[in-house]
């Protein structure tokens, strides 16, 4: 199939579409709406199941009982519907039933603004919802990769009975590029054994998220963790850029990354050495490469667009073994590559040190810089 | 004449698909009797292999264990949006939630009000004892003017706590809705009206002509602090005056439906 120019919220869409959605609930919010108007359309031309939601907590509990159901579901939102959805997303984790979440990701807290953020790291990969839980995230850094991602949610939320959720950075659900999306598939016809579809001949299924004896739960969450650690074991995504002699590494997902890698290419006309890893999935968190690099680089440089959220997961693997740096922006700004620049500079130039937080580091100087 | 000449008829037996085992349910409360009417009249339509219930937060939060059907449980006021997801996966299967008045009306009123004016042809069995039954005795949006809870110990302050929410009359102005009535379970005439409604209220979703729902009002003995016999002329005597039976809101089509 061709390439074509189409934006990020419309291609993950109709990527969810040709990779077998079913049905489809959610609620306009700015910047992930396209996503939602392009499926009221295209949902029942295909005789497929759509609901604009009274609310994002309505839409969240229509994807948990259409879940119960066994069909591909799928909702999307931006970081307050988010927030409004983590009810929701708490009970399909207890429920161990499989979906995809969009969060098409904004400046906050609170309202914030409308612009491209990366703030709801810790919401998504740490947090949310109540009680112990984890989600697989997966984190593109164009469109073409966002495409590709949403067949794969897909296939592994239904594959570990979890949520897949595909963390766009509002920038990448509302940028145009060219993309070439996936043949349609058939929608799957196999109804998984534990799914909700009438006790037919008096075998009776039952959904649930409550579990009032507690050791029944800890098997319960036992098994959860089981599976997580499965998925780390067999789910880490990321891609490496200029790796192989890097003496300087810079860690950043999504569009922080592809920023990031602007940097790294004009750092290397310098005869600069330095790379970039940009994790696909920060949950799974890649650890291993990321531990492998630390016996072989001088520092790490972590950039994203919030305060330094994965930069603690990045801290946990380096253990204070390699001065770890961070830089920032955020509240929807977005970094240019000329300021990660800057930041490779001064890493090269050093000081270097292993004391201290990188936090309170970047902070003096984005301090310093604003006025 | 020894006993086993006796001419005998079977006048009263346990629905099958009521599983026979001790409920949870306070005695004298009517859960019971609302768990007996939807479980005879899903037997009577042939409806149990065919039926997904959607069981919510509160008293009847382990309903599921008493059906033997197909069953989901949903987060608290949620069970009408869960209900929503699949019928429209399973728009030919029977789709009802079974939700009390602090679920329905209180948290859950975005997700009911958001169900009817939809028109989601499913159908909702609402069961309105006043108050919180399983936090035990908390004032609900459903409690009458000057009635005492554990959180209006001196009596419901309207102008404090504001007024009992009639939520047939409120769902019955919604254009989705397409039957919406109140019953009591407080005596056997009530009982075998409620039965009617709830028969026509599934029969409203088989002919796909929208958003049904039955109220019923229902004794909480435990934390009305009443006998049963109490509880029940309480119904009579407090509820109805501000919850009258009736029928708010049946559609020209379901008028036309022949049971």
């Amino acid at each position: 199939m061709a390439k074509q120019l189409i934006k990020g919220n419309t291609a993950v869409a109709e990527a969810a579409i040709r990779a077998g959605l079913q049905a489809y609930f959610g609620y306009p919010i700015t910047p992930q709406t396209e996503l939602l108007e392009h499926l009221s359309a295209r949902m029942p031309e295909l005789g497929r199941a759509f609901v604009q939601a009274e609310s994002e907590l309505g839409a969240i509990n229509m994807v948990y009982g259409a879940a119960c159901t066994g069909k591909r579901v799928m909702t999307s939102s931006s970081s307050p519907g988010v927030s409004l959805m983590t009810e929701g997303l708490s009970y399909i984790a207890g429920t161990e039933v499989p979906m995809v979440l969009v969060d098409v990701v904004r400046g906050g807290p609170g309202l914030g603004n409308i612009a491209p953020a990366q703030g709801d790291y810790n919401q998504i990969v740490h947090g949310g919802g109540h009680g112990d839980y984890r989600m697989l995230v997966l984190a593109p850094a164009s469109v073409q990769e966002a495409v590709d991602l949403t067949a794969l949610a897909f296939d592994l939320a239904e594959k570990y009975r979890t949520i897949a959720c595909i963390m766009l950075d509002g920038s990448i659900g509302q940028m145009m590029e060219p993309a070439e999306l996936p043949p349609m598939q058939s929608l799957k016809t196999e109804i998984p054994d534990w799914a909700v579809r009438g006790a037919v001949g008096g075998e009776k299924r039952v959904l649930t998220s409550i579990n009032l004896d507690p050791p029944a739960q800890e098997v319960m969450n036992l098994r959860l963790m089981t599976r997580w650690q499965e998925i780390e074991a067999n789910e880490v995504r990321y891609k490496e850029y200029f790796i192989e002699d890097a003496e300087y590494v810079i860690v950043g997902f999504g569009t922080a990354g592809r920023i990031a890698l602007s940097a790294v290419r004009a750092a290397r006309e310098k005869g600069i050495k330095v790379g970039l890893l940009r994790p696909i999935t920060v949950a799974p968190f890649p650890k291993d490469i990321l531990e492998k690099l630390t016996d072989q680089v001088k520092a790490f440089l972590v950039v994203e667009m919030n305060s330094g959220q994965m930069l603690e997961d990045v801290r946990l693997v380096v253990r204070g073994r390699k001065p770890v740096e961070f830089f920032g922006r955020m509240g929807g700004v977005v970094p240019f590559p000329d300021e990660v620049l800057t930041e490779i500079h001064r890493l090269v130039e050093g000081p270097l040190t292993t004391e201290g937080h990188p936090r309170d580091r970047w902070l003096a100087q984005l301090a310093e810089t604003l006025g | 004449m020894a006993l086993t000449d006796v001419p005998t008829k079977l006048i009263y037996e346990r629905p099958e698909v009521l599983d026979p085992r001790v409920t949870h349910y306070c005695p004298g409360c009517t859960h019971g009797v609302a768990h007996r009417l939807v479980a005879e009249v899903l037997e009577e339509m042939g409806e149990v292999e065919n039926t997904i219930g959607v069981a919510s937060v509160g008293c009847s939060v382990f309903a599921y264990n008493y059906f033997n059907i197909d069953f989901v449980e949903a987060a608290h006021g949620r069970a009408p949006a869960m209900a929503t997801g699949i019928k429209r996966v399973y728009p030919e299967k029977t789709v009802f939630t079974y939700q009390g008045d602090g679920d329905l009306a209180s948290i859950g009123m975005g997700e009911i009000v958001g169900a009817a004016s939809r028109g989601e042809k499913i159908t909702v069995i609402f069961l309105n004892n006043a108050n919180y039954g399983m936090t035990g005795g908390q004032m609900a949006p459903t409690t009458l003017p000057g009635q005492k809870t554990t959180s209006s110990p001196t009596g419901r302050d309207v102008e404090r706590q504001g007024y009992p929410i009639q939520t047939a009359e409120l769902l019955a102005t919604l254009q989705g809705s397409a039957y919406v009535v109140r019953r009591s379970l407080h005596n056997s005439r009530e009982v075998r009206r409620a039965k009617q409604a709830i028969r026509t209220a599934f029969e409203v979703q088989r002919h796909n002509l929208g958003f049904s729902i039955v109220e019923l009002l229902s004794t909480c003995p435990t934390n009305w602090k009443m006998t049963p016999v109490e509880a029940r002329d309480w119904i009579e005597e407090r509820m109805l005056p501000v919850y009258p039976l009736g029928d708010f809101k049946v559609s020209s089509a379901v008028a036309d439906l022949e049971i």
